[in-house]
């Protein structure tokens, strides 16, 4: 019980779309009503973890998203936690077609992908499949399968930027699970944020080699407190341990995937947050209407897949007005993190002069360097 | 009792016969007692959260074993079980507790995922046994090695096979991360996809892949291998007292290191099947947990291989209601893990029972 109801006492739920404080005692009431008094068209929508969804991360973004759809009329949102990536899931998203009668599903851990729902979606082709993090395309992949995904890298930029405001040691930190694209560009990110406000700053950044392994990430987290580093921030799949050791050997700190601000209420810089809510509420209200999911859907800042926690009282006043002018610049679009003159920490040029990668550049998504003023290494 | 005596042809044979059946009898009915115990613990838990334990085994039943769709999940869950239990259940005839079984599955996965690129123009006949012997050799020998540890240097094989699959999940990682990764495999790393004919598919009529019946035939062959060899019951000599089977000449190193090799060859074929059957690459889902779920079901069994086949699709049967139980009565996940762990605590605590029942004394007493 109390796995379910966290989430929604946590401070998160003060947010717009959580309004009704009944999100629960609702879904229960709408799951014991007749199938057909719910609206003309009632809808199931599953959703998977792969880990608990009040991990303060990566599950519970997907949750509160997934919680935002229970105050749509006619909509039954079922949820499983701690889903492994083997045969668990491929039997939880049949379980949900079969037994609750689910025709839109959110498997939304990346490892969900191929092969499991790659089997799945041409044996329920009345299903639609929709999973975060940017695998679709149009020539390999069943057409009832669809990815989405958000530029959170531009978050990591505005991390580093009110990072760059803070630190005095100009040394900041950066627990990472796995040297893979998506982690890279938001180390990259956060640097190059930083080095906006001071060229010299240096970041460093320690590999875990697990999404959600808390030992590892307290280590980490006290090995870069002890290298100097006095902002950190992580891409692992629930900061929590991040966050509240670092800030416990009193580093500043920058959140990921969800709002960690009542961790650390007085080091919490920022964060970059998802903002699933309203990208399955489009999605959902897409469905109900009779129309298709676009296959390959992407946003940003602008489009509100990607939102920021609020400025922590740490932040001084000069980096809240470059914070809020650069969030500002990035929501008109045309912003680019990666640009030349830009080379990489082993000294190789990855942008000339006069070179930008836009975040929607699909390059990006296959990134397999750290730039210069990042120490350590992807292998 | 005189008619039987007569008939059988005399009072020993009789009460030998007698006593066998009681020690059948009372292995049986004393963990379903206990498992009944376990389950009406949980019952009164459930009370104390405010839930209906009826419509929770309700719901358990209709998740685990109540249609069609239902079985093939719970026996698809059943199958890497079934051998990685058997890593359990091996060695400790010998009185071993090797509890690594994971690092012997993740790393038969891996030799299974690795092999397949240079194999990926042989046909299926050759290639997929090929591939189940590289992962077996490898996961015997990882285990095979904490049993040869034990014996040549007495180290302890509990803490060595546990400290190997840490080393076996990091070798893992480092490989598929390194070496042995696809460039494709972007923010998943993994080896290379298997080619079509190296996918292991279905057994006909049922969406349960084959690694169900490999599982089934390796518990019965290790019950076979126990109960009828002369192997078999060597090592149940040297389980029963080590030092009394080397005084009697019993090649007590050899049992050792094949026991836990062998065990560990099950728990690679286990990997071999993950790969082959589910990922069709090895990558990090291997480390799936199924090593740690062996161990619960080979003690559960009483490591008694055969034993290992009911109470593996029980324990898959509890892991494939698991999601149900959660979507239909908002209890966390980790509550088929508190029924689990009740049932656990429930049939090792009826140990002690053992030849303290009247009803079972029944051979002695005659």
């Amino acid at each position: 019980m109390t796995s379910l109801t966290r989430p929604f006492s946590h401070p998160l739920s003060r947010r717009g779309f959580l309004r009704g404080s009944a999100a629960l005692g609702g879904a229960a009431a709408l799951s014991s009503l007749p199938l057909g008094a719910r609206a003309e068209t009632p809808l199931t929508v599953g959703f998977i973890y792969v880990g608990p969804r009040d991990d303060y991360g990566y599950n519970q973004a997907h949750a509160i998203g997934a919680a935002a759809l229970k105050e749509i009329p006619g909509v039954t949102v079922v949820e499983e936690e701690n889903v492994p990536e083997t045969i668990d899931v491929q039997k939880s998203m049949e379980s949900m077609i079969n037994l609750d009668g689910a025709t839109l599903l959110f498997p939304t851990s990346f490892g969900y992908f191929d092969p499991h729902i790659l089997t799945l979606a041409p044996k329920y082709p009345e299903v639609r499949f929709e999973h975060c993090g940017g695998l679709w395309s149009a020539d390999k992949h069943p057409t009832n399968a669809g990815s989405y995904f958000g530029y959170i890298g531009m978050g990591q930029y505005l991390n580093g930027v009110a990072a760059g405001h803070v630190t005095q040691t100009k040394k900041i930190g950066f627990v990472a699970a796995k040297p893979i694209p998506q982690v890279l560009l938001n180390i990259n990110s956060f640097l190059l944020g930083a080095r906006s406000v001071d060229p010299t700053i240096m970041c460093q950044v320690i590999f875990t080699g697990e999404w959600s392994l808390a030992v590892k990430e307290a280590e980490a987290t006290n090995a870069l407190a002890d290298a100097g580093c006095d902002v950190i921030t992580c891409h692992v799949d629930s900061p929590k341990v991040v966050i509240e050791t670092a800030a416990g050997r009193g580093s500043f700190v920058c959140g990921y995937h969800a709002d960690q601000s009542a961790l650390a209420p007085e080091k919490y810089l920022t964060g970059a947050e998802w903002n699933w809510g309203k990208v399955y509420t489009d999605m959902v209200n897409t469905t109900l209407a009779g129309e298709t999911i676009p296959n390959f859907v992407r946003g940003g800042l602008a489009e509100g897949f990607v939102t920021m926690s609020p400025l922590g009282p740490a932040v001084p006043e000069a980096g809240r007005s470059q914070f809020e002018a650069v969030k500002a610049e990035i929501m008109t679009g045309g912003f680019s993190v990666i640009k030349g003159p830009l080379k990489d920490n082993a000294g190789n040029v990855v942008a000339t002069e006069g070179q930008a990668f836009l975040e929607t550049d699909p390059s990006l998504e296959s990134m397999g360097y750290l730039v210069e003023g990042v120490i350590g290494a992807t292998s | 009792m005189a008619l039987a005596e007569s008939l059988s042809g005399g009072g020993a044979r009789s009460t030998l016969l007698r006593a066998g059946l009681a020690r059948r009898a009372e292995a049986v009915v004393i963990p379903l007692l206990a498992l009944l115990a376990g389950l009406a613990v949980f019952g009164l838990f459930l009370l104390t959260q405010g839930k209906s334990p009826v419509d929770f085994f309700a719901l358990v039943w209709k998740g685990a074993y109540g249609s069609a769709f239902s079985w093939q999940n719970t026996l698809s869950r059943a199958a890497p079980l079934l051998l990685s239990a058997l890593c359990v259940a091996l060695p400790a005839r010998l009185g071993l507790v090797v509890i690594g079984g994971e690092g012997a599955i993740v790393l038969g996965g891996v030799a299974a995922g690795a092999l397949a690129g240079p194999l990926a123009g042989a046909p299926a006949i050759v290639g997929l046994p090929l591939l189940a012997a590289a992962a077996m050799v490898v996961g015997g020998v990882w285990i095979g090695a904490s049993g040869a540890l034990r014996h040549l240097r007495g180290v302890n094989e509990t803490i060595a096979s546990l400290l190997l699959s840490y080393i076996a999940i990091a070798l893992m990682n480092q490989l598929v991360e390194g070496p042995l990764r696809d460039p494709a495999s972007l923010n998943k790393p993994s080896t290379a996809p298997l080619a079509d004919q190296l996918r292991v598919g279905n057994m006909p009529g049922m969406d349960v892949h084959w690694g169900l019946a490999f599982g089934i035939a390796a518990c019965v062959l290790s019950w076979v291998l126990i109960e009828r060899t002369t192997w078999g019951f060597a090592a149940r000599i040297a389980g029963g007292n080590l030092r009394a089977a080397e005084v009697q000449g019993l090649p007590v190193g050899r049992l050792i290191v094949g026991f836990t090799a062998l065990g560990g060859a099950f728990a690679g074929l286990a990997g071999f099947f993950e790969v082959t059957a589910i990922h069709g690459s090895a990558n990090a889902s291997l480390a799936a947990g199924y090593g740690y779920t062996g161990i619960l079901i080979a003690f559960l069994a009483r490591q008694n291989t055969l034993a290992i086949i009911p109470v593996a699709i029980l324990l898959a049967g509890f892991d494939a209601s698991s999601g149900l139980v959660q979507r239909r009565m908002q209890l966390p996940d980790a509550t088929v893990q508190v029924l689990q762990g009740l049932v656990f605590m429930a049939i090792l605590m009826s140990e002690t029972l053992y030849g303290r029942l009247r009803l079972f004394a029944a051979g002695k007493g005659a």
